[in-house]
């Protein structure tokens, strides 16, 4: 029953071949969805993946894609190839002599390098954030204004007869979450599967997720407030102004047969994605949702739950939020944290030119963050820890190519509904792990700490 | 002749498996420079799939390749693209105190590239 | 440097081994307390001070999911408190629920030194090991919800006594939790299930299982017995905060017979009157039946005037709080194991419930007959955060202190209570049975709650002062492990204490029968469920109770 005998069994197959490893209930960590079902087969001889029996499409290019790269350096300044402690070296003492260094990222690697990276960011009183800012942020900025009806995923698996996806396209970004938690799966209530339950689909686009639903609702885009709104006043039994079928694109009909099924609902979900995030009202969408699932529970139980992207961006939350109080967004100019989401938020501080150094931790924004952005992160200093090259790594100071978690190291993972996962390792990599790189830092920042603040 | 739209960029499998592949990659490259269009939007530009267009917003510009969706999986007025380095030279930075930018439904114009 | 210590010269207060406030040396090797140290040994003189084991907190709310949302929830309440690093300790912020290391840090400055969250569902045991591991200080464990366990519920509905023990047993292994926790026993179910209904009486059955929360109870104190846990089922009530809830609360004791049960939060669950109507006090009536039946014990979850956070396992309760304060609210559900609700509160002083829920607490203290049965608690941070505790030990122990705080509270409460015609102040030897002693005899942890000779060295020595909330609320030295982490009121060096959990032996067979359950009512893999032992970090298995 120890999971470190499970995991190292490497159970050789009964025909000939001894270079392969089976990985039995593997968990894949590149989704939200963290599934924990994963039946690889490992090359040993090659170091690879060549099975992964229950993964999705994401999953397999996930672990077939992750293969060590013998080209690539495992650390580099100004893209030139340097000892590993070099360059913990100069990545420590351009944190320590930054006078605003900025750490981001952290929803791919563990809790354990997240740990390291919120000590790091601690003692160098920097400011601390991670790819939260830019996916649920802004709900998790609502849940502080008005809670949240949250549940694990078994609950619906076992209870939800009313599932209602708004503003996210799980067949495309989750491919697992209808199979394997939401609407396929028979449950101790809903032994029936989806035929017990009431599938509704509410986004701008006709995605492929539609497939699934019961019920397509289609709004105008940049309309969920309203249409959310308007549902929370039915919920109350207060009359809608006939007007919100043109402001919204949706019938009064269709939102008065949508609050009848949920009032009358034996456990209702609502999953949102970042259709209400990201848009016009971002964490008043959020809000206006979350609202929505604590009204109704004064008919019925009700729930609501985002469906976070990255594998173990629910992680990094809980261990923000453990070790500084707050989510994301946290600063530590003080001496201690402070939150403030707009201030000490990442796209904000790049893009405003406000940092001088950052080190960015298994995330990309030198791809994915608005352009201003991305232009100051060329002026400036920027230790990056990686998987495999990005932007954010050829644009970097000091770039440090690191294993893979999931399928090289093991540690804790966070599914979307904060279930903690330990990860099972298929294959050994040469390269380090966040969290060894991620230490090696610390070790030295806080010597250097120590001796620049308390010795003189 | 310039007409305004609505971009909502998001993610899709391809880009989820490409990405996978790496970032810097060709694969990766193609799947988020490629956009997709409502089919009575691109017969009214004169666009054809493949053809490139120019999206332009108020802080940047960018030319990706065009695909036509039908009229009831994507309205007019619409236009959907995998998340990646194109959406991000349109994307404005300001994020109303939220740290969130305004990441989907931006508003840009579309030519046809020549 | 030396690892032996000498204490001299302070008034020492061990109410395990007798003493009663003489001058006396403490001697200190290795992380123990020993006969006598060498002459090499680093010398503590405290002239003036008083020394006392290190505090024992039975129940509260430190670590794990509901905490931390409870956390995330509430950036106002942090903002206000901040707690800066220090050149040997690490940031973070305070309020009603700090970060984790400002909790450690914060326990350690009022001379705590072990703490037991009382309620964590098992799926969520990596998190909660996690948490406990980034809380500085203390020794530490957690109680494992697993009274409304539904596949327990199904062994208990169908007598499967043999196997409802080896599953508890495997449970304790799986999540290294310290004992079982019964929260609101049946009513999960109905409130999952059943659009957010209760159960109401602990002999209703549960039309799903066909059991009663007094089976339930039943059957946990059976298994804890056969187990020998060091620490019998720690059961929160039905009805909590409900007028006319003691009754419930009396009938649970009942069921106990002879048989060893300990009652969390007792205050709340100590209440007269009507359901629905403003509740009376039934202190007198709850604590008579405690000091008359030796195989109870009890903390007394003191409600302390302020800020708040309720957080329990007991979902409908939480729902009840936010119905009256309607401020932001938080309901968790844990598939197959647990709900959970979380509410900011703040207890008034001028509101007739809340005055009467401070008075009931202190009723409680003030009847007791036996100060190692009944202990100290606010239920932290339902009650009040522990960072209250000095000025709870202040009212205990200073009558004309607790007369003026009684004429500013709400005074038809006070005329609704006795508390007014209870004079007595108790002793610094009873404040450490109640705060240390006690609550480490209750746990059954041999080595904490003392200074004898073999005892974990946590130590604190406080200054001798008259207000003794002041006394309380800073410590001179706090030594845990015998390392001396608090010098002269100033941190002088960083410490992480050990994770405390049971290890009960069970047959490996019953996984035949709960593989089959998870697979069809989990989320996660049964092999991917139980915790590895890394999760403990520094840790140790308390033994259990010879039959």
């Amino acid at each position: 029953m120890s999971e470190a005998a499970a995991t190292n069994t490497p159970a050789k197959t009964k025909e000939e071949n001894k270079n392969i490893k089976l990985v039995n209930d593997a968990t894949c960590t590149f989704c939200g969805c963290v599934c924990d079902d994963m039946d690889l087969t490992v090359d040993t001889d090659e170091n690879k993946i060549t099975k992964a029996k229950n993964a999705c499409i994401l999953g397999k290019a996930w672990f077939f894609e992750h293969t060590i790269d013998h080209e690539r350096p495992v650390a580099m300044i100004d893209g030139k190839e340097v000892s590993v402690e070099d360059a913990i070296e100069e990545a420590a003492q351009t944190l320590v002599n930054a006078k605003f260094p900025i750490t981001y990222g952290l929803s791919d690697t563990t809790c354990e390098a997240q740990k390291q990276a919120v000590a790091i960011t601690d003692l160098i009183r920097g400011n601390i954030d991670t790819t939260t800012s830019v996916c649920h942020g802004p709900s998790g900025m609502a849940f502080q204004g008005v809670g949240e009806m949250t549940m694990t995923l078994g609950e619906v698996k076992n209870r939800a007869d009313l599932v209602i996806y708004w503003g996210g396209n799980p067949a495309e970004s989750h491919p697992r979450h209808f199979g394997r938690y939401s609407v396929m799966p028979k449950g101790m209530f809903v032994p029936n599967g989806k035929k017990d339950r009431y599938i509704v689909l509410v986004d701008v686009r006709k995605t492929k997720s539609a497939g699934v639903a019961n019920e397509f609702i289609q709004p105008k885009p940049g309309k969920d407030f309203e249409i959310l709104w308007a549902l929370r006043a039915l919920v109350k039994g207060k009359k809608i102004n006939n007007s919100i079928e043109k402001e919204t694109g949706v019938s009064i009909e269709t939102l008065e047969n949508l609050v009848d099924r949920m009032k009358n609902c034996q456990f209702g979900v609502l999953f949102f994605g970042m259709g209400l995030t990201m848009t016009r009202g971002r964490h008043f969408n959020s809000g206006a949702l979350l609202s929505l699932a604590t009204d109704l529970n004064e008919y019925t139980h009700f729930v609501a739950k985002p469906v976070r992207g990255h594998g173990n961006v629910t992680g990094a939350d809980n261990v923000v939020s453990w070790q500084t109080g707050y989510p994301f967004g946290v600063n530590f100019s003080y001496g201690f944290p402070r939150f403030n989401p707009g201030e000490f938020t990442t796209t904000d501080l790049l893009s405003r030119g406000e940092v001088d150094a950052a080190m960015i931790i298994a995330s990309d924004p030198g791809s994915n963050f608005p352009k201003a952005a991305i232009e100051h992160m060329h002026k400036i200093p920027v230790i990056s820890l990686d998987t495999k090259p990005t932007a954010t790594s050829k644009l970097a100071h000091v770039a440090f190519a690191t294993s893979t978690y999931g399928i090289n190291t093991s540690g804790t993972v966070y599914r979307m509904d904060d279930v903690p996962i330990t990860l099972r390792p298929a294959f050994e990599s040469p390269f380090p792990s966040d969290e060894e790189i991620l230490t090696a830092i610390k070790n030295r920042v806080h010597e250097l700490v120590k001796a620049k603040r308390y010795r003189n | 002749m310039a007409e305004t739209m609505i971009l909502v960029p998001g993610r899709s499998s391809s880009q989820g498996t490409s990405l996978n592949e790496g970032k810097l990659k060709d694969e990766y490259k193609k799947v988020t420079s490629t956009a997709e269009l409502n089919e009575k939007d691109m017969k009214r530009l004169k666009l054809k799939d493949g053809d490139k267009i120019r999206l332009k917003s108020d802080v940047g510009q960018t030319v990706v390749t065009c695909k036509s969706k039908k009229d009831e999986e994507l309205p007019s007025g619409m236009i959907f693209i995998p998340y990646g380095p194109p959406s991000s030279e349109l994307m404005a930075s300001d994020t109303a105190g939220s740290g969130m930018p305004l990441s989907k439904h931006m508003e840009v114009t579309v030519t046809k590239a020549r | 440097m030396s690892n032996e210590l000498r204490i001299t010269n302070g008034k020492v207060y061990d109410p395990v081994n007798n003493i009663d406030g003489e001058i006396r040396d403490i001697c200190i090797k290795d992380g123990r307390i020993v006969e006598s140290v060498s002459d090499d040994a680093r010398i503590i003189n405290a002239h003036g001070n008083v020394v006392m084991a290190g505090g024992v907190d039975i129940h509260c709310h430190i670590a794990g999911p509901k905490v931390n949302l409870a956390r995330k929830l509430q950036p106002e309440d942090h903002r206000l408190d901040p707690h800066p690093a220090t050149e040997h300790t690490r940031s973070g912020v305070g309020g009603v629920v700090p970060s984790t290391f400002a909790t450690g840090y914060r326990y350690a400055t009022l001379g705590y030194t072990t703490a037991f969250d009382a309620a964590v569902p098992p799926l969520a045991a990596r998190h909660v090991l996690e948490e406990l591991h980034d809380t500085p200080v203390i020794d530490k464990g957690y109680y494992a919800v697993l009274g409304n366990h539904i596949f327990l519920q199904q062994l208990i509905k169908e007598g499967r006594k043999e196997e409802l023990k080896e599953a508890i047993a495997w449970w304790l292994n799986a999540c290294k939790g310290y004992t079982t926790k019964i929260v609101n026993p049946g009513g999960d179910e109905p409130w999952k299930g059943k659009k957010n209904s209760n159960v109401r009486d602990i002999d209703e059955k549960s039309d799903v299982f066909d059991i009663s929360p007094r089976d339930i109870i039943d059957a946990f104190i059976d298994v804890a017995d056969d187990l020998g846990l060091p620490h019998p089922p720690h059961v929160h009530c039905n009805n909590l905060g409900h007028s006319g809830n003691f009754e419930t609360t009396i009938e649970t004791m009942k069921t106990a017979g002879d048989r060893r049960l300990h009652i969390a939060h007792i205050q709340f669950h100590s209440y007269a009157g009507k359901l629905g109507e403003n509740p009376l006090s039934a202190g007198r009536e709850i604590v008579e039946y405690v000091n008359d039946h030796p195989n109870i014990s009890c903390d007394v979850g003191q409600v302390m005037f302020g800020k708040s956070t309720i957080m329990t396992a007991d979902a409908p309760s939480a729902h009840m709080t936010q119905a009256y304060t309607h401020t932001k609210w938080i309901n968790a559900d844990t598939e197959n194991e647990s709900g959970c609700g979380v509410a900011p509160y703040n207890y008034q002083e001028h509101v007739y419930t809340n005055a009467l829920q401070w008075a009931i607490g202190l009723e409680i203290f003030l009847l007791s007959k036996d100060p190692w049965r009944i202990v100290f608690s606010t239920d932290s941070p339902n009650g009040a955060s522990f960072t209250s505790y000095p000025k709870l030990i202040k009212l205990l122990m200073d009558k004309d202190f607790r007369n003026e705080e009684i004429s500013r509270v709400n005074q038809k409460a006070m005329n609704k209570s006795i508390l007014r015609e209870l004079k007595r102040e108790y002793t610094l030897s009873e404040i450490a049975i109640i705060t240390r002693a006690g609550p480490a005899k209750c746990l059954g942890l041999a080595n904490k709650g003392h200074l004898g000779v073999g005892a974990d060295a946590d130590i604190t020595i406080y200054d001798d002062q008259e207000d003794k909330e002041l006394m309380f609320n800073a410590p001179r030295y706090v030594i845990k492990s015998g390392q001396p982490v608090i010098e002269d009121h100033e941190f002088t060096t960083d410490y992480y204490g050990k994770t405390l959990h049971v290890q009960p032996e069970f047959d490996p067979s019953i996984e035949n029968s709960l593989r089959p359950f998870f697979e069809d009512y989990y989320s996660i893999r049964f092999n991917n469920y139980a915790v590895s032992d890394h999760y403990l970090h520094d840790h140790e298995f308390i033994p259990l109770r010879k039959s």
